[in-house]
């Protein structure tokens, strides 16, 4: 029983010793020009579609949970945003070539089609992200002819 | 009593799930090192290759680990392809551009940042993804062998089946399909020959 004890109490001093540590929030509020909402002309309703459903982690401006003020969730949300940015960035769009805006638009199609994004980790707390099937079509449909654009 | 029991325990939990993530990254360092090492093995291997011939040597190389990628593909064998794939990133991060004209070197450069982002996915995805980033990595080194040029003969092959048609590169006439492996093996036809 005293070893419980003070197992639980190192748990709790750690607990409450990881909270103190910082870490880096995404949240740039000035929009580049890079942005691909500037770059390209989209409609406002996949405007709002992609924002709700991708910006938070392919963008620089991540719209945070309350929970993210408790660790260790902000350093698990840091490590997706991180990790998403590297994979594609909206807010930095007009900054990769041709041929890897026409990759990206590639692989962006293919998640969508194959309900791979918005991650269901993702989903599960944010319903607002889910694409419905029509949306899904819809975004698919323009990115299809944003990669035509391009070639 | 009980409630002060169930809350420790629950802090309990959060401590060890913390723990776990940071082990985790621990890990992921780990194999970054790792990785870092096999590179400069392939790097020196390269270097000596490269002095033994005037034409580019790196570009060979990076044909040859497009091959051997595609082979896996060919043999349906993901693990295999997972390796070559990472084989394959090395390989375009040890390319050189200097030696070409501005025009090409901005090209070439677009070129192999988009490749190596295949081939990095390549490297840790299931053999669906493998594959469709193998489509978009046959574009890419194509458009890279029509600037360095190659001492091979390789042929252009073309299967209209996977993904509304797709292109990739062999050394040898007869189809082996890279898209489809056992599942339809012969399926295509040669587009072209270059050289």
């Amino acid at each position: 029983m005293k070893v419980i004890k003070i197992i639980a109490g190192i748990a709790l001093f750690l607990f409450v010793a990881i909270q103190f540590f910082p870490t880096d929030r995404n949240e740039s509020y000035t929009v580049p020009p890079s942005d691909f909402m500037l770059v390209n002309t989209v409609p406002i309703d996949i405007q709002k579609r992609l924002k709700a459903s991708c910006y938070d982690c392919h963008s620089n401006l991540t719209a945070y949970p309350w929970y993210n003020k408790v660790q260790p969730i902000a350093w698990f949300l840091e490590d997706h945003v991180k990790e998403g940015k590297a994979e594609l960035n909206f807010s930095e769009w007009d900054t990769y070539s041709d041929r890897r805006k026409r990759s990206k638009l590639r692989s962006i199609i293919k998640q969508i089609e194959n309900d791979e994004m918005p991650l269901i980790s993702y989903t599960y707390l944010h319903r607002e992200a889910i694409l419905s099937e029509e949306d899904a079509n819809i975004i698919i449909n323009f990115m299809n002819q944003l990669k035509d654009s391009l070639q | 009593m009980k409630t002060i029991k169930r809350s420790i325990g629950s802090v309990a939990l959060a401590a060890t799930l913390m723990l776990t993530v940071s082990c985790k990254d621990a890990s992921k360092t780990e194999a970054t090192t790792t990785s870092e090492s096999t590179t400069e093995n392939t790097v020196a291997s390269q270097e000596s290759v490269a002095t033994s011939d005037k034409q580019d040597a790196k570009a060979e190389v990076i044909l040859k680990d497009y091959f051997n990628l595609k082979d896996a593909l060919v043999g349906d064998d993901g693990e295999k392809a997972k390796e070559f794939g990472a084989t394959l990133t090395n390989s375009l991060k040890a390319f050189e551009v200097s030696n070409y004209s501005a025009d090409e070197q901005t090209e070439l450069k677009e070129i192999i940042e988009d490749a190596t982002e295949h081939a990095e996915h390549i490297a840790e995805s299931d053999i669906k993804h493998q594959r469709e980033h193998f489509k978009t990595l046959s574009k890419d080194i194509t458009d890279m062998v029509a600037i360095t040029g190659t001492k091979m003969t390789l042929y252009e092959q073309f299967c209209p089946m996977y993904d509304r048609g797709s292109a990739w590169l062999s050394t040898k006439e007869e189809i082996r399909n890279p898209y489809h492996g056992s599942a339809m093996l012969k399926c295509g036809s040669v587009q072209r020959t270059i050289n």
